[in-house]
């Protein structure tokens, strides 16, 4: 579930306008016929003035596929020309970004024409937030659809500037599905490196939400009131499927436990003690031991859970020594 | 024992196996390819008579492309047994019952794996995904907390086990003391030349406690093949046959992966009591039938409970077992006389029925004096298997 902090602060953002980015130079025959040589165009309607000059267009015009070329930054990142604006049109990704979205994918990249572009014409276009979806979850992960749109103008005396084209740009901002940390390595290096989230299912949502809500919950036949964890959709004892949760108090006692030293995995402490907890109600699980010392502990030690949120996402049961 | 036994029905005449390595620098379907064709070899039968194919999982070299590259015919038995090292008596067994069926006539078991170059198991990312299958699910109560490490999983058993018999770090580096002896006077082993000390043990650093460095495996790259056959078939081939006196695969009350932690007492293994008993019954032998015996040793905490699941001596028992020597080189039982999976290579399992079966021919390195049976486990912690092999 998105936080709602993030979901007003994403609104306040959309129709926002941002300035102009003006184009290095004017559209111009050498790198037009550089880049059909390049993209392997041959359409004399580009290259050759004699020819073009024939046509409805009475003269050379330029491929109307370059409108993003005229207005790049050039070859040095954020080299833009003077008099370019210095406000960040994609500030909204930062934003989401924050919250725990770290990956980005483009999606849709589309043009379109309002007129053919003629030698000559000098070229800026602003930027327009034009929407952020509702949180969504594809194959690659959990976030949001961010559409912007660049309106392409050409300067006109008089502040006429007439407008020749627009560039819908959308990206998928979002939180990748867990997934091996292996194959995630090449593009997700430079991000922190989060906690596995658990796969979840229709017979242990129950526990994990609880977990959100700061309460332990266990799952109990409401047949013969046994009570199970880890989760599952029958009852061992009376193979009822019909059950209920009871909220632990918390407390149990130390049945085993691990310190494990290597390999050191971000984003784990090493070493990191792990206890089989036995709670007062008489199930055991696994969970991570905080504030204690590695020789400190011993089976049988008394203790007491408290939640903790990583990554603003997931919320564990870790346990700490009971006062006693 | 009924007719429909599978005891004594069918026999291992074939052993073939690669070189044990970091790196095989080959594919593992070549691997598979070399240690059957040796095995075939070893055993004087051709290829193209080979009618059926066992093998288990994590082994990615599929059957049907064993069965086109060796040009078999007719092939009417494959299976493939799951939970890695588990299963890896299971293909054994399998392998027997096709034979004594009359299913297959000759059968090969096979395990390939570039474990060490190309996957590693203990590296602590699985990649479990958030697809609601049953694995993904379950490992969500242990990744989470960072505790993802066949080590870590395998220490939380040891350390209730140490707790309640007061076994402690040194009995599980005489475990680990006693295979490398053996591995240092096998040519094949990782470990050839290189016995330890009790104290190198002690001070080998932690990789997750109560579990040392040197109370685990390594990784390693690959292939042991085999070739089953009837009984009957064997008695006229090249090689002394090796008999499959009892196979059994185990899994017990609340039985899990690696985490069979809520069970009311956690310092036994129960599926491979399932094991001892089937064993036992298809055989009619006992804990004093056997002169040496391969224990699954990925780890050594879990050789101690082996031992007591199979009444080699009480439960709590196998520390004083350990601490006099029993399991050791000369001992009344030596264990893993190949130097086991901490010492020759860690093949799942398939490299301690070879070893047996080398033990039955009167072949092994270590050689046992006037063996007669050999007791064979695999992987423990999961739903496992044995055998029983044996002199016809």
């Amino acid at each position: 579930m998105a936080d709602p902090q993030l979901l007003s602060n994403v609104r306040a953002l959309v129709g926002r306008e941002y300035g102009r980015v003006y184009a290095w130079d004017e559209v111009n025959a050498p790198m037009i016929r550089q880049w059909c040589e390049i993209m392997g165009v041959d359409n004399p309607l580009y290259t050759d003035p004699a020819q073009a000059l024939a046509t409805v267009h009475e003269g050379l015009i330029a491929p109307p596929a370059m409108l993003q070329v005229w207005t790049l930054e050039g070859f040095h990142a954020n080299n833009y020309p003077q008099g370019s604006t210095a406000e960040n049109p994609y500030e909204v990704l930062k934003l989401i970004e924050q919250y725990g979205y770290a990956a980005v994918v483009a999606v849709n990249s589309e043009l379109s024409f309002t007129r053919p572009l003629r030698l000559g014409e000098k070229l800026y276009y602003t930027t327009r937030l034009e929407s952020v979806g509702e949180e969504k979850t594809t194959g690659l992960g959990t976030g949001f659809f961010v559409t912007l749109v660049m309106s392409h103008f050409v300067e006109k005396p008089g502040g006429h500037d007439e407008a020749v084209g627009q560039l819908l740009f959308r990206v998928f901002k979002f939180r990748p599905a867990v997934r091996a940390a292996a194959a995630e390595a090449p593009t997700q290096a430079p991000a922190t490196v989060k906690r596995p989230q658990p796969g979840i299912s229709d017979d242990t949502r129950f526990f994990w939400e609880g977990c959100a809500q700061g309460q332990l919950l266990i799952q109990r036949c409401t047949t013969c009131a046994t009570l199970r964890h880890p989760p599952a959709p029958v009852c061992i004892e009376c193979h009822s499927f019909d059950w209920d949760t009871v909220a632990a108090s918390g407390r149990g006692s130390l049945y085993s436990f691990v310190v494990m030293h290597y390999p050191v995995v971000a984003p784990f402490d090493h070493p990191n003690p792990i206890g089989l907890i036995e709670l007062e109600e008489g199930v055991r699980l696994i969970a991570g031991l905080v504030g204690v010392e590695r020789d400190q502990l011993q089976i049988g030690q008394r203790l007491q859970v408290e939640f903790q949120t990583f990554d603003e996402a997931l919320t564990l049961p870790l346990f700490r020594l009971a006062d006693e | 024992m009924s007719d429909s036994s599978i005891s004594g029905r069918a026999a291992i005449v074939g052993l073939g196996a690669t070189e044990f390595s970091k790196n095989s620098g080959r594919t593992e379907l070549r691997l598979a390819l070399e240690a059957t064709l040796s095995a075939l070899q070893d055993a004087g039968i051709d290829p193209s008579e080979v009618e059926g194919f066992s093998s288990y999982s994590v082994d990615k070299v599929p059957e049907y492309e064993m069965a086109r590259l060796l040009g078999c015919k007719d092939v009417k038995f494959f299976s493939q047994v799951p939970h890695g090292g588990g299963a890896a008596c299971g293909p054994v067994m399998h392998a027997a019952m096709a034979v004594a069926t009359g299913v297959a006539k000759v059968v090969v078991v096979y395990r390939a794996m570039n474990e060490r170059s190309w996957y590693r198991f203990g590296t602590g990312t699985y990649g479990f995904a958030s697809t609601p299958i049953f694995e993904n699910v379950n490992y969500g109560w242990y990744m989470p907390h960072g505790f993802h490490t066949p080590a870590a999983w395998v220490g939380m058993f040891a350390q209730r086990y140490m707790h309640t018999y007061g076994a402690t770090s040194e009995d599980f580096g005489r475990v680990a003391v006693a295979v490398r002896d053996f591995a240092a006077t096998n040519p094949n082993a990782f470990f050839y030349g290189k016995p330890i000390t009790l104290e190198e043990h002690q001070a080998s650093r932690w990789i997750c406690e109560p579990l040392h460095l040197l109370d685990c495996c390594q990784e390693s790259d690959g292939a042991v093949a085999m070739v089953i056959t009837s009984a009957e078939r064997a008695r006229d081939l090249r090689q002394t046959p090796v008999m499959i006196k009892a196979g059994s695969q185990g899994i017990a009350s609340g039985q899990q992966i690696m985490t069979s932690y809520y069970r009311e007492d956690i310092t036994g293994l129960p599926e491979m009591g399932v094991v001892a008993r089937e064993l036992y019954r298809q055989s009619g032998l006992g804990p004093e039938a056997f002169q040496t015996a391969v224990i699954y040793d990925h780890f050594t905490p879990f050789v101690l409970p082996q031992l007591e699941e199979f009444g080699f001596v009480e439960r709590g028992g196998a520390k004083d077992f350990i601490r006099a020597g029993h399991h050791a080189r000369g001992g009344k039982l030596p264990i893993n006389t190949h130097g086991g999976q901490l010492g020759e290579a860690y093949i799942h399992g398939m490299n301690g029925v070879a070893e047996a079966v080398r033990q039955v021919r009167g072949t092994a390195v270590n050689q046992v004096p006037a063996v007669e049976n050999v007791l064979v486990t695999a992987g423990t912690g999961v739903p496992t298997s044995g055998l029983i092999l044996g002199a016809a």
